[in-house]
């Protein structure tokens, strides 16, 4: 299998918000460090996880599908999932896939942990 | 992005020509009408769809042979109907396989190309399909040099009818349609390899809000109007009749 060619850093805004900066590119390889930084982000007072996509790169069909069964996951532990930092080829991908129908997004950090915390 | 400040080529993502365009709804190119459950319907992914939601991965090792992950998805897409055994039920777009292009299948209903490149290709699927959600056609190489197949499925059903119809048939047929799609491909070049399936549960709530997915059902809307056709006959043929121009013998107040 292809190695990743992404890295996910996480921190925490403050207990109930999780942020996983994304760098590189979003496939199928990038399955395994996604789903451990959202291990990471994610621990019992975690309400909402944030994706900063300032530094994606790249992203084919793949990448969209694991943002889809990272959903799932969030929803299943009550939290919700939130974006900021697409650019508007990325805001794009999301409307013609219609992830933005359960995903939130945002035009900067602030905002989206506003919305996180509301 | 505006037409009149056009993103640089060096600054456009890489991956940018390779999805399909954003529409509102889908547009079938020389349809004629023949493409009622897909002409200006939406495409819908597995977040609208109504039931489980599943994650189904057949895999072949392409064993004993060496060909790059971009022949055989190239392969794929040339060969299409004949890989996936569809044949004259799946109408191939004009352009082939590109994002954006729309293939029929069979008069029920469609696909949309929603992302192409050299390794892989997902298809999408409409408003009224069975399943909402994205298949991904995929090759690629495995640490020991073996070229890998791939046929991953992200779905559910999209409405309750096509729901109660998975564990009556419709799961172990889409099963055997990409299990025997892949063994096609492994024969096409000469490989040795059986095909492995993986099924998950990605989540296993139905979305109940999600049931008015089903005044879409292209099986059902078939149905209705194959139904209704001796009813439009009898209209056509009453307004033909209507239009009929009168002869000599029929003129009003007799003959001249």
């Amino acid at each position: 299998m292809p190695q990743a060619q992404v890295t996910m850093d996480v921190r925490k805004v403050d207990e109930s918000v999780g942020v996983i900066d994304v760098k590189g590119e979003l496939t199928a390889f990038a399955e395994g460090v996604l789903m451990d930084a959202y291990n990471q982000a994610s621990d019992g007072r975690v309400r909402a996880i944030v994706l900063n996509f300032e530094g994606l790169e790249y992203m084919n069909s793949s990448g969209i599908g694991l943002l889809v069964t990272l959903l799932i996951r969030v929803n299943r532990e009550k939290q919700r999932l939130l974006t900021y930092g697409l650019s508007d080829h990325y805001r794009s991908i999301f409307q013609i896939t219609r992830l933005d129908d359960a995903i939130g997004i945002h035009d900067s950090e602030d905002e989206a942990v506003e919305a996180a915390r509301a | 992005m505006t037409a009149h400040n056009p993103v640089p080529e060096e600054r456009r993502p890489r991956d940018a020509a390779h999805w399909a365009r954003r529409v509102e709804r889908i547009r079938v190119p020389d349809a004629s009408g023949a493409a009622p459950n897909v002409e200006g319907r939406r495409m819908v992914g597995p977040l609208q769809g109504f039931g489980k939601m599943w994650q189904k991965t057949y895999k072949t090792r392409l064993e004993g042979v060496r060909v790059a992950p971009a022949v055989v998805v190239e392969t794929l897409k040339e060969r299409f109907p004949e890989i996936s055994g569809f044949g004259d039920g799946f109408r191939m777009p004009a352009g082939g396989l590109v994002p954006g292009a729309v293939a029929l299948l069979g008069g029920l209903s469609g696909v949309v190309v929603l992302y192409a490149d050299d390794e892989s290709f997902t298809y999408m699927t409409p408003e009224g399909h069975p399943f909402s959600g994205w298949i991904t056609f995929s090759s690629y190489a495995e640490e020991d040099g073996t070229t890998v197949a791939q046929a991953q499925l992200l779905i559910r059903a999209a409405d309750p009818i096509y729901e109660i119809m998975m564990p009556l048939g419709l799961h172990r047929l889409e099963d055997t349609t990409w299990q025997r799609a892949l063994g096609r491909v492994a024969d096409h070049f000469g490989a040795a390899g059986r095909v492995e399936t993986r099924v998950t549960c990605v989540d296993p709530r139905r979305q109940w809000r999600r049931y008015t997915n089903v005044r879409h059902n292209a099986l059902v809307l078939s149905a209705l109007h194959a139904a209704t056709a001796p009813l439009r006959w009898i209209k056509r043929r009453a307004t033909d009749v209507g239009r009929t121009p009168r002869t000599r013998n029929q003129t009003k107040g007799g003959t001249r």
